[in-house]
């Protein structure tokens, strides 16, 4: 059997005065492995007092999102094995206020989401009968956009988001800011770009890369977010 | 809640191309000096004097020093915004880099543009 040492970040506003850090011990079979979601699940059999969001468990839902052993990442697709150290701490996504133990308060985050209007704008007097169509090559620029869940491992691992999380958009706002903006079918985007023009939305990304680092779906806000300032840059010169 | 009045562009596309012109006019400059510096054979008054005495000498260091003052300023700016949340205090801090900035560009203008080659 193999021993697992494991801290993990607990708070309770009711109870507690402060955050701190609780150890615990686990025992697993040498050589298996297990998802960090599954582990929780197995501590939270030991103490149930101790809260984490999760629902689809396969890295679809973007339910758990938190900082393991430094980094953020799904707890439910990210392997004990992945984690470097000898010791396993989990804390919740850093930036954002917590609720309780891992759990965090997303408002700010959704704030900046509903910022950059998550919808088709379209002024088209005369809609089609049936569907918008696109070519296959429209199609194709929304690929590495549409993917994100929100899960917000990206927005809360930059500096950026944590220094201005009420005037910095994040790189995933920004993600889906820039599938609208290259959507053949919406025609806001100069009015979209007009509400990104200012010195924080966009510009306070200093292209660090932190989020690609951390993307569980393996997408690449940054690009996005370069692609942005090119088309700011191409109506301003 | 901050806004962009206290910033030196327009707009963050403003800044943003403020930042970048300034920062190669900057790169420019740190190369030619560089270079002049590791190519000069002796350096002494006469030498550096001859070198500031060029009228495009002199245009192309207050190039520079127009370019650290933009670039500073917008540069200060951001870091502040960034780290300092109290508004006052970073009111103060701003003013003084900025006037340490201008304060700098004054003074590259009186003492370079009086020097006149051997």
């Amino acid at each position: 059997m193999k021993k697992l040492s494991i801290s993990v970040y607990r708070y309770n506003p009711d109870v507690d005065n402060a955050p701190y850090m609780k150890d615990y011990a686990l025992e697993i079979e040498e050589g298996q492995d297990m998802m960090v979601l599954d582990l929780l699940l197995k501590l939270k059999e030991q103490d149930p007092s101790l809260a984490f969001r999760r629902s689809c468990r396969e890295g679809v839902c973007g339910s758990d999102g938190l900082n393991m052993n430094g980094k953020n990442g799904l707890a439910c697709i990210t392997p004990l094995s992945a984690l470097k150290g000898s010791k396993i701490v989990v804390r919740p996504l850093p930036g954002l206020p917590v609720i309780r133990d891992l759990i965090v308060d997303m408002t700010q985050f959704y704030k900046q989401y509903e910022k950059i209007k998550p919808y088709l704008i379209n002024d088209d007097k005369t809609p089609p009968a049936r569907e918008r169509l696109q070519s296959p090559e429209e199609r194709a620029k929304l690929d590495g956009l549409y993917e994100c869940i929100l899960c917000a491992c990206c927005s809360t691992s930059c500096p950026s988001f944590w220094w201005n999380p009420d005037k910095f958009v994040g790189p995933a706002g920004l993600l889906h800011a820039y599938r609208f903006l290259i959507d053949s079918r919406d025609t806001a985007t100069e009015q979209r770009l007009d509400e990104l023009d200012d010195a924080f939305s966009v510009f306070r990304c200093h292209g660090i890369m932190n989020c690609v680092n951390v993307c569980p779906k393996g997408l690449n806000p940054t690009k996005a977010i370069g692609h942005i300032k090119s088309m700011l840059l191409n109506r301003a010169i | 809640m901050v806004k962009v009045a206290s910033t030196f562009g327009r707009s963050g596309t403003h800044d943003f191309i403020l930042l970048r012109a300034s920062a190669i006019i900057m790169a420019l400059y740190t190369i030619f000096m560089v270079s002049f510096l590791v190519s000069a054979d002796t350096l002494n008054y006469a030498v550096w004097t001859n070198l500031f005495g060029h009228l495009g000498m002199k245009i192309f260091t207050m190039l520079a020093l127009t370019s650290v003052l933009v670039h500073g300023w917008i540069g200060i700016w951001q870091v502040l915004t960034d780290y300092v949340k109290i508004s006052g205090l970073r009111a103060f801090i701003q003013f003084v880099v900025s006037v340490a900035l201008i304060v700098y560009w004054l003074a590259g203008l009186l003492v370079v543009w009086p020097v006149e080659g051997v």
